[in-house]
């Protein structure tokens, strides 16, 4: 498939970005004309991901988390990426209500909120050296329209 | 982004303007911890129809006044959460503790 547009930035791990990671992902989406409710599907998907670099790859000290996005025709691609101290057990992180900081009062329901909102979540992680997190999800509304 | 209460007999309703996410969970929080302090709460109605947007940090706030009022016998419920909100309180599965209603006055009649 063909990457009809795409775009890069970088951002200091404080928790002030996460809405303005989750603004510049919808209006760069935005172009391809999706639906309101698919907008929101993409702009809480990437909040939670931006949030889980923050507060758990960074733990909330200094570092730059990355958001990428192509754009394909009917589609968006979206990965967020940190080089924090990485996840142990992935299987165990994704697990609904699972959290490792119960008491900052997280609900351990990011991941589940990201592949409910998306159509694939892959992570990728090293202890020690940060995670990946690509989100893939195809706009029904401009599928149908083919 | 704003907090504000209204003392509705021995309900207290929470009115949340702006958006919830991690950046804004702590203050939402030690705002209605301080006034669930001061007041005679017995139940909480958080309204959220002036809510843009919420991620699951908003199911860690709801969820922890949840606790908090339960363990005193009341009760809490949900206002008003536009499709976006409605979503990840179904995903969450909160709405069978904490019931979703349409008006204030619905919210409160049913405690």
């Amino acid at each position: 498939m063909q990457v009809i547009n795409e775009m890069r930035i970088e951002f200091a791990s404080k928790s002030n970005n996460e809405s303005f990671a989750r603004v510049v992902a919808a209006a760069f989406v935005s172009q391809l004309d999706p639906t309101l409710e698919e907008l929101a599907d993409v702009k809480t998907a990437v909040s939670e991901a931006v949030t889980n670099a923050i507060i758990h790859g960074y733990e909330n000290t200094e570092g730059f988390v990355r958001m990428s996005c192509k754009l394909y025709k009917d589609a968006v691609e979206i990965t967020v990426e940190d080089d924090g101290k990485g996840i142990e057990d992935i299987e165990l992180a994704r697990q609904p209500l699972y959290t490792s900081k119960p008491e900052m009062e997280r609900s351990g329901m990011g991941f589940t909120v990201m592949e409910t909102f998306m159509d694939s979540v892959d992570v990728s992680s090293k202890p020690g050296a940060g995670t990946t997190v690509r989100m893939y999800k195809t706009f029904k509304s401009l599928a149908d329209k083919k | 982004m704003q907090v504000k209460f209204t003392n509705k007999g021995s309900t207290l309703v929470i009115s949340i303007i702006g958006e919830i996410d991690h950046h804004s969970a702590e203050y939402i929080r030690d705002k209605i911890d301080a006034q669930m302090m001061k007041s005679t709460t017995r139940n909480i109605v958080f309204d959220l129809s002036r809510v843009g947007f919420m991620d699951s940090s908003g199911i860690g706030v709801v969820v922890g006044r949840y606790k908090n009022i339960s363990k005193l016998d009341g009760k809490a419920a949900i206002v008003n959460p536009n499709a976006q909100i409605r979503k990840i309180l179904e995903i969450s599965g909160i709405q069978r503790i904490i019931p979703i209603f349409g008006s204030v006055d619905e919210a409160i009649s049913s405690m």
